[in-house]
């Protein structure tokens, strides 16, 4: 009995280690927000006299709007148009057997872990080319090397776990394949879709190296860039409490959809990681 | 017949076949196998189009740049110039340093995440009150744009006012504040230990998934026969999360070794802690060396392809049923 009480002590007491590991820098990007001036420069756990100024600033002298607004219209088109097309796709992939299958399989796996830096000057000449250079559709355009594979190769693995009799049923009824993909397999794959589509979608609005690169004006950039490049001389001058204020500001979003939807996401990462 | 897909299905008027038989009857393919795989290429035709336009075209544009001497500035007017590149690149000391921070970073990082990871799996995996919670506690490390992330840690990691020296100093382990993302030594540690902090939640959770895949009368009968947890661990619970652990493992290195954005913004373009990924973008958009980056960015694809058939071999992929 004491032995147990004591495990179950250092259980708690590691639980409480990781928790606080985690969410620490998070809680102290929230207490630097707060702070103004030199109040910055104090170490303290609460702030003593909390102040908005970082976040109206960040709003009122940088076009931090703006580059909110520019992620949520990327990240937004990227998921519908990746789960547009992976939805057919993996339609496709998942449940027809048809010579080639194997090889498109192993293809749209290897993109997906393509590094982005390999297609960096293929991608810039074709953005170029397409006139898309500084302009939000380049990334819409880009995004899709990373979303589309990781789309189409969750939803196919959703696909194949689908019961057969369905569509069996919709075949002796003279369904066609069309009819038997938005009457039958599209309900049915709804959470998939939204497990799917809420992990491309932040990929998406986390996407740095694209942003960086095929953007050049301020009201250009998405949050990442603009978070990044937060005008500073200096290192030393960095205007700490209003890239913290931008830091909350972006991250509770993605906080609160982790929190309702815990679970979907892990069982989307496992989907795409383990059961491969 | 209710509804028919735009552009599909217009052939004139197949008639609906009374069956449901998929396979060929006899050896011959029957005419509801062929409306299948043609509708099959059907719906695959816009994402291999896509695919092909957003990432095969692109890359092997990239490794034909790698055998000129194509500059960001002008278009049209590069040359042949054949191994030069790669020759030059051999002989580059910044290049060969870059490689050595990004394989130091891959497999420190990934070596820590992994026990970590395992660590708190098995912690989380206790039946304790709040696990939804503690699970999604554990989540938020991993839903922080990475960039956000590095910003946090640049601020923590302040040479003057940041809280971690603070800390460290409160405790009495080092006697005056720490450069960390600028001393030399310090750089690519505090790189390291960021990517930790971010990725551990990742491996736990996979780590977790699998682990709750392993039946509980194991656990039982080791318990009542006496056996001690460690060796339960190793003997028992490894072994059964093995090919889940190799496969987030290979996923997490194929992850590090393409690493940008974390030293980028943690430290710039500093030779202490740039990634493969870093010099090749410095090489062709700051530089704009088109030719010499898109040369680095070749040798990087060439590696990453190589664990990419490593894991596909090694995790055995379902690749049909």
């Amino acid at each position: 009995m004491r032995r147990s009480l004591l495990s179950r002590v250092l259980l708690y007491l590691l639980v409480a280690v990781i928790v606080v590991y985690t969410v620490f820098p998070f809680y102290w990007a929230i207490v630097s927000s707060l702070k103004t001036g030199s109040g910055l420069y104090v170490i303290e756990v609460f702030p003593r006299e909390p102040a908005w100024g970082n976040y109206v600033a960040i709003f009122r002298e940088q076009p931090f709007a703006r580059n909110i607004l520019n992620s949520v219209f990327v990240a937004t088109s990227v998921v519908a148009i990746s789960l547009l097309l992976a939805v057919t796709a993996s339609w496709a992939l998942g449940r027809i057997q048809f010579r080639g299958r194997g090889i498109l399989l192993l293809a749209v796996l290897s993109v997906s872990m393509f590094p982005q830096v390999a297609v960096l000057s293929g991608m810039f000449e074709l953005v170029r080319a397409l006139g898309l250079y500084n302009h939000l559709l380049s990334l819409t355009l880009s995004y899709m090397i990373f979303t589309l594979p990781f789309t189409t190769w969750v939803l196919t693995t959703f696909v194949r776990e689908l019961p057969k009799e369905l569509e069996e049923a919709a075949l002796v009824d003279g369904a066609r394949p069309w009819t038997i993909l938005t009457k039958v397999f599209l309900p049915l794959l709804g959470p998939a879709l939204v497990t799917t589509g809420l992990l491309a979608f932040i990929a998406a609005w986390n996407e740095f190296l694209f942003a960086l690169t095929f953007t050049l004006a301020n009201e250009k950039r998405t949050v990442p860039v603009a978070i990044a490049l937060v005008s500073g001389a200096s290192q030393f001058e960095l205007p700490w409490g209003r890239v913290m204020a931008a830091s909350v500001i972006v991250t509770v979003p993605l906080v609160v959809l982790v929190l309702i939807f815990q679970r979907r996401i892990v069982s989307g990462l496992t989907a795409g990681a383990v059961k491969g | 017949m209710a509804v028919s897909g735009p552009g599909i299905e217009r052939g004139p008027g197949v008639p609906p076949v009374p069956t449901g038989a998929t396979a060929p009857v006899g050896g011959e393919v029957s005419r509801l196998t062929r409306q299948r795989r043609r509708a099959a290429w059907l719906f695959l035709t816009p994402m291999l189009v896509v695919l092909a336009l957003v990432a095969a075209w692109p890359l092997l544009r990239t490794i034909y740049f790698a055998f000129t001497d194509a500059r960001l500035g002008d278009a049209g007017g590069w040359s042949w110039v054949g191994l030069q590149n790669f020759r030059a690149l051999s002989g580059d000391a910044d290049w060969w340093r870059a490689v050595v921070n990004t394989v130091v970073f891959a497999l420190v990082s990934v070596t820590l995440e992994t026990v970590l990871g395992v660590g708190i799996a098995l912690t989380l995996d206790a039946h304790i009150p709040g696990r939804g919670l503690l699970r999604a506690a554990v989540l938020i490390p991993w839903a922080i744009p990475t960039v956000v992330s590095a910003q946090m840690w640049n601020w923590m990691y302040n040479d003057l006012y940041g809280v971690v020296n603070a800390m460290l100093m409160g405790l009495g382990l080092i006697a005056a504040p720490l450069a960390w993302t600028a001393d030399p030594n310090l750089a690519l540690p505090a790189v390291i230990a960021v990517d930790v902090w971010k990725t551990t939640p990742f491996m736990a959770l996979l780590v977790l998934a699998a682990l709750q895949l392993v039946p509980g009368e194991i656990y039982e009968a080791a318990r009542i026969d006496g056996i001690p947890a460690t060796k339960v661990f190793w003997k028992v619970t490894l072994p059964l999360i093995r090919p889940a652990l190799l496969v987030a493992i290979i996923f997490r290195t194929l992850d590090a070794l393409r690493i940008f954005d974390l030293p980028y913004v943690l430290t710039g373009n500093s030779r202490y802690t740039a990634s493969m990924a870093v010099f090749a973008r410095q090489q062709l958009v700051e530089f704009q060396d088109v030719g010499y980056g898109s040369a680095a960015s070749t040798f990087l694809f060439a590696i990453i392809a190589l664990f990419t058939a490593v894991y596909i071999v090694a995790g055995r992929v379902r690749l049909s049923e």
